[in-house]
């Protein structure tokens, strides 16, 4: 997994950061269509919104961090890894500054990271060069190419039964289990990279998926993976035209309505069988 | 925080003719507490520091506003109780010991020759001396998700408790946050609030503009500092950008127990719209309207008016805009505007009756002779000839230089000034202004400046301390004792350090 091998990065190179080593990068810069963030700028946004829980230094030792304790809270990210959950961009890579910019703002469900989209599109994109100055890997690393999704095709029952088949075979039901509601069978013996206890995505109890949820959300979720958590990227497991079977599937799951949950019932499509053989590709 | 009832200048002793401007007076002060909603029980609940919703505690930044609007939640599905540990329970008091000068000019005192009293004479009063501000208990939080509460029992320095907000909020009806409803006691949603005024002195830690009333005026119902007893309509887009709302309240300035109209109510309505602007941020105009009518007559028992029995409604109207702009990360300026209008029968001193204090209880007994009382339109009352509507425009100025989170620096700019008086040209004998004829065209203007600095000398999510340093300055012209001095202006000023904290 790509987290892991940024894990893998020498320990000395944010171990040891001090205030000294950040304030030569405040140089940063980010750019979120036609603005350009400065991570110089954003010293005051960051202290004044930010600080209580990713800490002066980035390192997600804020005051409150220690009161955020999994599952029921994610402990705050800590920015000197340089590894995120939310990317457009292939596991293992960086995020644009797009991907950052739309964390900010979008904010994470089921966490104290609310959604910051009252501040200007500029204190964001400023956050979002301050955000890139507390990592390392800005300074050696390129963001990865954003995955290509390809246009969502129209809901139908067999495009629903072959997200099934999908779900099987991939074996979503292991953390998610069969229903969606995260008791599969892995489900309790999850954790992040850093050894923290881990909750799997429950679909059934009307929360959002923390990196979006429209449909291509959806779709690039488990196309890139979550890096840094036990979700993997399923990019080589998964063809694009199936991985939109795989969004209308789980979108049965949820509590909101939609087309896919009445074409789900008049189908009277059954849970996958964790006993049955799975499905081949 | 009911801080006025503490902070206000020393008691005057004014002739008696001119108790009816004493009363206006004692109305903007006495009638403005100003309990603070910066809530640490938030803070801890969500482990936000302070600075994430206030620009400086209490006055909320956008964000601090979007959190209040939608309901004290973060829509982070974690705000209900249930996610809570159990021993969380949302409560912060508030509590500010101060040392503070006040200053009164023109003050009528008695004078003596060898013990015995020989008259009056015009001079200053000043005093100065260590004090308490009142304190407050805030509860507010989420008693499920989308269903909110604040109870807020506040006391002045004496420990004389009441109600100033209490109320439940039905959020995201529909799931929109187009629906929002809320039922109680609560601030009127001015953008610029009173209840997070960033000042404490007496004539400093309310707005003028929100609290005016003409000289002789007998209308306190159209204070929109104070908090309404209401039912509130509330809407705004998900990132807060657009919001609007409009609330049906008593036309009784708050007061409880059905103490005054029988069947009076005021309207009041908002709208803003906000704007990105680049590295400026992010720049809000809006507007707002109250419009109402409140009893003139109340019926008596042995001449006494009897609370809850006020008939006879007349018109009243307050509208005016709002503008927050920013000039980059430090620097911001709000401005308020308003044009208030009172129907004549107010302006000849008709209204308050009951004498109510906005907190459920009256201001003193009334038994001196009209006009100095309020007057009581009992069947058969004609409006003295002359009298109009009173009309006036108030502007507000309120800048802050945010050195930090924990440093800001304020100033403010007030001024109100009369377009109409209530005594008319045509006026010999009316009940307003000063009484008798045609008013000055000034009386009663006021102008008020406030700086000050507070600050924090830590910043958590914990707690909240700052270091409050303030100097106010209000002048009103023609309100004076009239010994040699016919229209006499007032000056008054107040120096405040203290240190105000919250946990």
């Amino acid at each position: 997994m790509g987290a892991t091998a940024v894990l893998a990065l020498p320990m000395s190179l944010w171990a040891q950061l001090t205030q000294y080593d950040l304030n030569a990068r405040l140089g940063a810069e980010s750019h979120v269509g036609n603005t350009t963030g400065h991570a110089k700028d954003a010293a005051l946004p960051y202290r004044r919104f930010c600080v209580g829980c990713h800490g002066p230094l980035g390192d997600g030792n804020g005051e409150n961090a220690p009161y955020m304790q999994p599952p029921m809270y994610q402990q705050p990210r800590d920015f000197q890894l340089g590894v995120f959950k939310c990317r457009s961009t292939p596991t293992g890579t960086l995020p644009t500054d797009q991907d950052l910019y739309d964390a900010i703002t979008r904010g994470f469900d089921r966490s104290n990271m609310p959604q910051w989209n009252t501040l200007s599109k500029q204190e964001r994109a400023d956050l979002v060069a301050w955000v890139k100055h507390f990592s390392p890997r800005w300074a050696n690393e390129k963001p990865g190419t954003p995955i290509v999704i390809p246009p969502e095709p129209e809901v139908t029952p067999e495009r629903i039964k072959a997200g099934r088949d999908v779900f099987a075979r991939v074996q979503c039901w292991k953390c998610h289990g069969v229903q969606g509601m995260a008791n599969g069978p892995s489900a309790s013996t999850l954790t992040d990279d850093l050894g923290r206890p881990i909750a799997a995505f429950n679909f059934t109890d009307g929360s959002r998926p923390k990196c979006g949820d429209t449909d291509k959300d959806i779709y690039r979720i488990f196309m890139t993976g979550l890096d840094g958590t036990p979700m993997p990227s399923f990019a080589d497991n998964i063809k694009p035209e199936e991985a939109w079977d795989l969004v209308f599937y789980l979108r049965t799951f949820m509590q909101q309505k939609s087309k896919e949950k009445v074409l789900a019932k008049q189908l009277g499509l059954k849970p996958v069988d964790p006993n049955a053989p799975a499905p081949t590709q | 925080m009911s801080t006025l009832t503490r902070f206000r200048p020393g008691r005057l002793s004014f002739s008696t003719s001119f108790l009816t401007a004493a009363l206006v007076l004692v109305f903007l002060v006495l009638s403005a507490s100003q309990p603070a909603s910066a809530l640490p029980a938030f803070a801890r609940k969500y482990g936000l520091r302070c600075s994430a919703c206030h620009e400086s505690w209490p006055m909320l930044n956008y964000f601090g506003q979007k959190f209040k609007d939608n309901g004290y939640q973060l829509m982070n599905d974690r705000d209900a109780p249930i996610w809570q540990n159990p021993g969380y329970w949302p409560v912060t008091f508030r509590i500010t010991p101060i040392w503070h000068r006040v200053s009164a000019g023109k003050v009528e005192v008695d004078t003596y020759a060898d013990g015995n009293p020989t008259g009056s004479t015009i001079q200053r009063v000043t005093s100065s001396g260590f004090d308490l501000s009142g304190l407050d208990f805030h509860t507010a939080g989420t008693l499920e998700k989308n269903i909110s509460f604040y109870l807020l029992p506040s006391s002045d320095s004496t420990g004389a408790f009441h109600f100033e907000q209490v109320f439940v909020r039905l959020d995201n009806i529909f799931h929109s946050p187009w629906f929002n409803i809320k039922l109680g006691r609560f601030e009127l949603d001015n953008l610029l609030s009173e209840k997070r005024i960033l000042t404490l002195t007496g004539n400093g830690g309310i707005y003028q503009t929100y609290h005016f009333i003409p000289v002789g005026d007998g209308n306190i119902f159209g204070q929109i500092g104070d908090n309404q007893l209401g039912l509130e309509y509330m809407g705004h887009s998900v990132d807060d950008r657009t919001r609007i709302s409009a609330a049906i309240v008593s036309s009784s300035d708050g007061n409880v127990n059905l103490s005054t109209g029988a069947n009076s109510y005021t309207g009041f309505f908002t709208g803003s719209q906000a704007f990105d602007a680049g590295r400026m941020g992010v720049q809000r105009v809006g507007f707002y309207a109250m419009v109402g009518e409140a009893a003139t007559y109340y019926l008596t028992q042995g001449g006494v008016p009897l609370g809850g029995s006020g008939v006879a409604n007349k018109g009243f109207s307050r509208e005016g805009f709002v503008g927050q702009f920013y000039f980059g990360p430090h620097v911001d300026l709000t401005v308020v505007t308003q044009h208030g209008s009172d129907n004549p029968w107010f302006g000849q001193g008709y209204g308050n009756a009951i004498l109510t204090d906005g907190n459920g209880g009256t201001t003193a007994t009334c038994s001196s002779p009209t006009p100095t009382c309020p007057l009581n339109n009992v069947p058969g009352t004609a409006l003295p000839a002359g009298a109009q509507s009173p009309t006036w425009n108030g502007y507000t100025f309120e800048g802050h230089y945010v050195y930090s989170p924990q440093l800001i620096f304020i100033g403010r700019y007030e001024v109100e000034k009369m377009s109409q008086q209530a005594n008319g040209a045509a006026c010999t004998a009316c009940t307003g202004g000063l009484g008798g004829g045609q008013s000055a065209s000034n009386l009663g203007n006021i102008t008020s400046y406030t700086v000050g600095f507070r600050y924090n000398p830590f910043m958590t999510s914990r707690a909240g301390l700052a270091w409050h340093n303030e100097y106010n300055w209000l002048h009103q012209d023609g309100t004076g004792p009239a010994i040699g001095l016919p229209y006499a202006n007032i000056n008054t000023s107040e120096v405040l350090l203290g240190l105000d904290f919250d946990f």
